[in-house]
Order: C-alpha cells, then structure tokens, then sequence
C-alpha cells in the first residue's frame, strides 16, 4: 500500500493497530521478564560478584585504616616517616584486640611471600604502643623489614579498594616497589603455562575430534535415513550418557589392570603395562569421547543441507573425485567444521571433571586452580582472576560461534 | 537413493570403504567404554577385570542398602524433579513470550538467556558460592535447585522455542474467532500441540541435573550428595564395583530419557507428515 491511498479515516486505524501491536509486544515482554530476573539472581548476580572479587581488595584497608590513610602521601621514593610508623602500630594494637591480624597478614603474603611472619611476629612482640617519636625504631628492632622500602610498597599497593593485583598475578605479571608492572617472581609465575596447557590440550582435543567425527559425520549424512537414524544411536547414546560414567568407563578401561592392558598383554604386544592413564593421554581420549558428539552433530547437520547435485555436477563436468572432493564438497562444509570445532574448543576449555579424574598433577587445566583457590586454599582473588580471563576467553570465542551460527541461517534462508 | 550408484571408479571405492572402516571405528570407540563397564557391575568378584569370576548381584544389592548411595539417588530425583519443574514454568513463559516479541534487543536477550550453557561449569559454581554462601543457600536443597534451574532453563526455551517456530499462530486465531476464551485456546488447541515440545524441553532439563556435578562438588553438604557427587568421590578414592552397578542405573536413566525423546520426535514426524 502506498502512502497516497491512505485515506484520512484510515490513519486512527493504523494508530490502533500500531497501539495494540506496543500492548502484545508488552505482554510478551512480561512473559520473558520472571526468567530474566531469576537468571540475575542465579547467574549474571553471581558472575558479576566473581568479577568483582577479581579487583576488590578492601582486607588491608580495614585492618590497616591508619596506616593507609597516612600512606596516601607517601612518595615511595624513600622510607616513609615517623607519622607511619605511629599509625602502623596504632593499627597493629587495634587489629589484635580485634583479631583481625590474619585477614591482612594473608592478603599481603600474596605479594611479598613472608608478610605473614613480619605481621604476625611484630603483633606478638609489640607489647605497648611506643612512645611518640620511637614507633620508627621500635617497630625496626622488632623486625628489620619495617626499614625496607618494598615492606611498606607492598602496604600502600595493597591499601585498596579496588587492584590489579589479582589479574596481574593470573597473567604471571606483578608490580614491583616503583609500581612498574614486571615479570612475576618465578615460583609464582605458573598460570600462563597453565592457560597454555589448557589452549593445548582444548586445542588437541578439538583436533582429534575433528578427525574422528569427520568421517562419521559424513557417512551419516550419505547413508539413506533408515540406517543413518539407526547408526545415530550410536553418537546420541554416549551424548546422553553421564559424564562421570564415562569418565569412570575411561579409567576401568585403561589402568594398569585395566581391560586395554590386559587385552594388549595377552596378545603379547606388550610386557609391562603402558602408563596410559592420570596422565595427558588419558586426559585427551577421555575428553574427545565426552566432546565427540558436539562436532559430529554440527558436521552431520552442515553435510546434511549439501545437494548431492554439486557432486554429481562436478564429476559430469569431468572433476576427479579427489578434486570435486576437496574444491565443491569440503569448501561447503567448512561452517560445521567452524561451529563444531568452536563449540568443541569452548567447552573443552572450561573442563574440570574429566582431567580432574584421569589427569595428573601436570594435566590439570585452568578450572582445576580455579576450584583450588576457591575451596582449598580460600584466595578468592586469585580464583576470581583467572574465572575472569577464563570467562573473557570463553566469550570472545562464544561470540565468533554465534556470528559463525548466524551466518549460516542467514544463507540458508536464502538458499531456500 | 543408493549410495553406491554415485561410486564408479575404484578409488571412490576405496574412499568410501575407507570412511566405513574409520567411522565403525569411532562408532566402537564411542560405545565400547559404556558396554564395558556394565558386565562388571554383575561380578561376584570385587576387581574391576576380565574375565568375571562368576555372576552375582552382590553390588546392587551394596547400591540398594546402603544408605550413602540410596540417599544420593533421592538427592538427584528431589533436585532433578524440582529444578525441572522450575525450568519448565520459567522457560516455557519465555519462549512463548520471546515468539511474539519483536525488539532489535532480541537477540541480546537470548543470548544472555542462552549463556548458562556456554559459560564453563566452574566459573558458574565459583560465582553461585560467593554469591550464595552469604544468604545461606549454600548447603541447602534451594540452593541447588536454584542453580540447576539456571543452567536447565536454556534448554527448555530452546525447545519449546523451536516447537512455537513451528506452530501456525492461525490455529489459536481460529480459536479465538470461534469464541474460545483465551484460556480455554490455549489449553484445548496450543497446549496438545506444543505438548511434545514440552515434554523434550522437560527431558534435557532433567537430565541436565541429574547429570551435573560441578555446581554440587561447590555447594552440597554432606547432606545433598547427588548420585553424580557420589560417584566423583568413589572414583577418587577407589573404584569399587558398587560404582559400576551406579554407573549402569544411571545409563538405564539416561537410555529411557533418550529412548522417550526420540520417540516423540518420531510422533511429531509423524503427525507432521500427516498434517
């Protein structure tokens, strides 16, 4: 309808309309709203808090008020003066009436490993408050760190409230006593070999997949709908199953008296067993059966919408099969290889369960130090932190699938 | 169609035999684990190896009195159950509303709606224990249900998502000129057919819970160990049969949850096809 047959009666018309229209669209809105506000409660609340905890740093403030307050004006150039020793034991006395010595005492170990010594021990031998003018040297003969530059740096860094302290740490960075970001000292310096573990093992196993689901994928996606329906079950079955049943499966089969062992023994391949379990071999066969499912489904679905007509095209323009293979049938399911090796890689890098059973020490990914500090060890920071690049990553990633996912819709709506 | 017509040449023979014997393969590769573990759970011997000493039911019998493994199968059907029914009451709404809302935010929205299934189990189970521990909901069946209802719900819009895509809106306008009261439309023409969709929406939101662990490894007490946690701590310490009798209930669980599901696919093909 054009503009100019619009007559006037018709214009209040339209309006109703477009009224009743805004009235559905809020209907509908209302209908997704209680998801939305449960899903804020239970999932975006809880992430943003982890987030949070990843730069919130508010331990030593509140046991050291004093003392950060007075630090504020400290150049860092030398050490500080008279007025900060003063506050510092002022604090000291307050914070062992209170017992709250060990919450800071265990927030700045974590940047200078030892604090908790130098805290503890100065609370202990601190009898009294000194006098005015002696807290400098009162506090240096009980311990001759307070006459180090780089005890008081690390006060001030971690004064608060917020820090990088924690996602420098998950990156093996540190800030020295100048404040310059430097190389973390080396027994601390361990997550970026753990972020690249965990790239190299997703990477490994979304590689395997790739290979082995291929294939499968391909002859379900040839094979007429009765037997490839029957052959699904096959994939649809372990998908289904529980992951801990498989993870359990995976051990019983391959331990040292395990069936594969026993199996390769008996036919006299080997003599002593293989070590082929709670290492990475393990960790890689365990992970690319429970992560197989996810690349063939895509696979099988992109194979699927391929006319065999290209093919058939192809060969009676007189390509050999090798090239109609590889230039009209493989280029047209490279957007399911893209979306299930994506897929594969995302959830591949949030693993926990699977190494945490059949992994060694030295296979253990980015999730298991995650859970560690979070449980174990109680340095929510640090867990935060590296939950943060983690998330990071996993969304930049989840970002290029749903692009990837979008783009294929969209040309399949055209190809239709 | 025959595959084989299209294979003239020899090397397209190969090919394809080759694709055959790879794939068989995989396919024993993906079964063999779970086969393997099951004839263990029916030994009368207490080692995990082949040959079986003899047959016995002696580890279903140790699943089925002790009180550890009982109450965790409970745990998993009270959480599993609740959160399902949660899900479904919260997903459901939205998928209908999220049908019929036109908004560029749209895809915003499912996004975030989506994303408990792509965020990795840990950094959800972190946040939830800093988040719930200080309300006291950690330790606690709400907690739980609360947790798995969020990582649940995804699937529930996105199968009942997909059935609405599917649905003629004329049915529920017919409805409506013929006098049928909202409700009553509702229950008596979009309910019936929508009804598979729901049901498999209900299906991978159970299984979903019954299946997670992370979030209950974070924040169960002794007292909500599901089945699940229950097997992580027998495979840490040791494997004892008695988790293979466990492994094989959960796998019966999961071939019905499987089974039921393809079985509505089949009648919704069906009625598809004669509609």
């Amino acid at each position: 309808m054009t503009a100019a047959s619009l007559t006037e009666t018709e214009v209040p018309l339209k309006r109703q309309l477009r009224r009743a229209e805004r009235a559905r669209q809020v209907k509908a809105l209302a209908l997704v709203l209680p998801l939305l506000v449960f899903l804020l409660f239970t999932f975006a609340g809880p992430i943003a808090g982890m987030l949070w905890r990843a730069v919130d740093d508010r331990e030593v403030r509140q046991v050291l008020p004093q003392t950060i307050a007075v630090l504020a004006d400290w150049d860092g150039k030398d050490l500080p003066n008279e007025k900060a020793y003063a506050a510092l034991a002022s604090d000291i006395m307050a914070a062992r009436g209170a017992g709250s010595i060990a919450i800071a005492a265990k927030r700045l170990n974590y940047a200078l490993n030892g604090f908790r010594t130098i805290l503890t021990s100065t609370a202990r031998n601190l009898k009294a408050a000194p006098e005015p003018g002696t807290a400098k040297e009162t506090l240096g003969k009980i311990n001759p760190a307070w006459r180090e530059r780089a005890t008081w740096a690390t006060i001030k860094d971690a004064g608060g409230p917020i820090t990088g302290f924690y996602l420098l740490a998950a990156l093996d960075l540190t800030r020295n006593a100048d404040g310059a970001i430097v190389a973390a000292p080396k027994d601390q310096a361990i997550y970026r070999e753990v972020f690249a573990r965990t790239f190299l093992i997703s990477l490994g196993v979304t590689a395997l997949c790739l290979i082995l689901g291929f294939p499968v994928a391909y002859l379900l996606a040839t094979l007429p709908p009765v037997r490839s329906n029957l052959l699904m079950i096959f994939v649809l079955l372990p998908f289904w199953t529980s992951l801990l049943v498989r993870t359990c499966a995976w051990i019983v089969l391959l331990q040292s008296k395990g069936i594969v062992n026993d199996s390769l023994h008996w036919l006299g391949i080997i003599d002593e067993p293989l070590r082929l379990i709670y290492n990475r071999f393990g960790v890689c066969v365990a992970m690319t059966h429970v992560l197989l499912p996810f690349m063939i489904l895509p696979l099988y679905s992109s194979m699927k919408a391929i006319s065999p007509a290209y093919m058939r095209a192809a060969a009676s323009l007189g390509a050999p099969p090798l090239t109609a293979f590889l230039r009209i049938y493989l280029p047209q399911t490279l957007p399911g290889i893209g979306a299930g090796s994506l897929l594969v890689f995302i959830l591949a890098l949030g693993y926990y369960i699977t190494p945490a059973l059949v992994g060694g020490a030295a296979d253990q990914m980015i999730s298991y130090f995650i859970a560690l500090y979070t449980t174990e060890t109680a340095n929510w920071g640090l867990a935060s932190a590296l939950g943060a690049v983690l998330l990071l990553a996993t969304v930049l990633l989840a970002l290029v699938y749903g692009k990837l996912v979008q783009g294929q819709q969209v040309t399949g709506g055209m190809k239709n | 169609m025959s595959d084989n017509s299209s294979l003239r040449t020899p090397s397209q023979r190969i090919a394809w035999t080759a694709t055959i014997v790879v794939s068989t393969l995989v396919f024993i590769f993906l079964i063999a684990p779970i086969l393997a573990i099951m004839p263990l759970s029916f030994s009368s011997g207490s080692y995990l190896t082949y040959p079986l000493p003899g047959l016995s039911l002696r580890w279903y019998d140790d699943f089925i009195t002790s009180p550890r493994w009982m109450h965790s199968l409970k745990n998993s059907m009270i959480i599993g159950v609740a959160s399902t029914a949660l899900s479904m009451v919260l997903g459901t709404l939205a998928a209908l509303g999220l049908a019929q809302w036109k908004s560029r935010f749209k895809p915003l929205v499912l996004a975030f709606v989506l994303s408990p299934v792509v965020v990795p189990g840990v950094i959800t189970a972190v946040g939830l224990y800093f988040f719930f521990a200080p309300i006291g909901l950690t330790g606690s069946y709400l907690g739980l249900i609360l947790a798995h209802t969020a990582l649940a719900t995804p699937f529930v819009v996105i199968t009942v998502g997909a059935t609405l895509q599917s649905f003629d809106t004329n049915l529920s306008r017919a409805a409506a000129s013929l006098g049928a009261s909202p409700i009553y439309a509702f229950r008596r023409v979009i309910l019936p057919l929508i009804l598979p969709g729901l049901a498999s929406g209900a299906l991978f939101a159970f299984a979903t819970s019954f299946d997670e662990v992370v979030i209950v490894l974070f924040m169960a007490g002794p007292e909500q160990r599901t089945l699940p946690r229950e097997m992580f701590s027998g495979i840490r310490e040791n494997i004892s049969p008695t988790i293979t009798a466990a492994a094989v209930i959960l796998t019966t669980v999961s071939v019905i949850l499987l089974a039921t599901l393809e079985g509505l696919r089949r009648r919704n093909e069906r009625l598809k096809g004669g509609g």
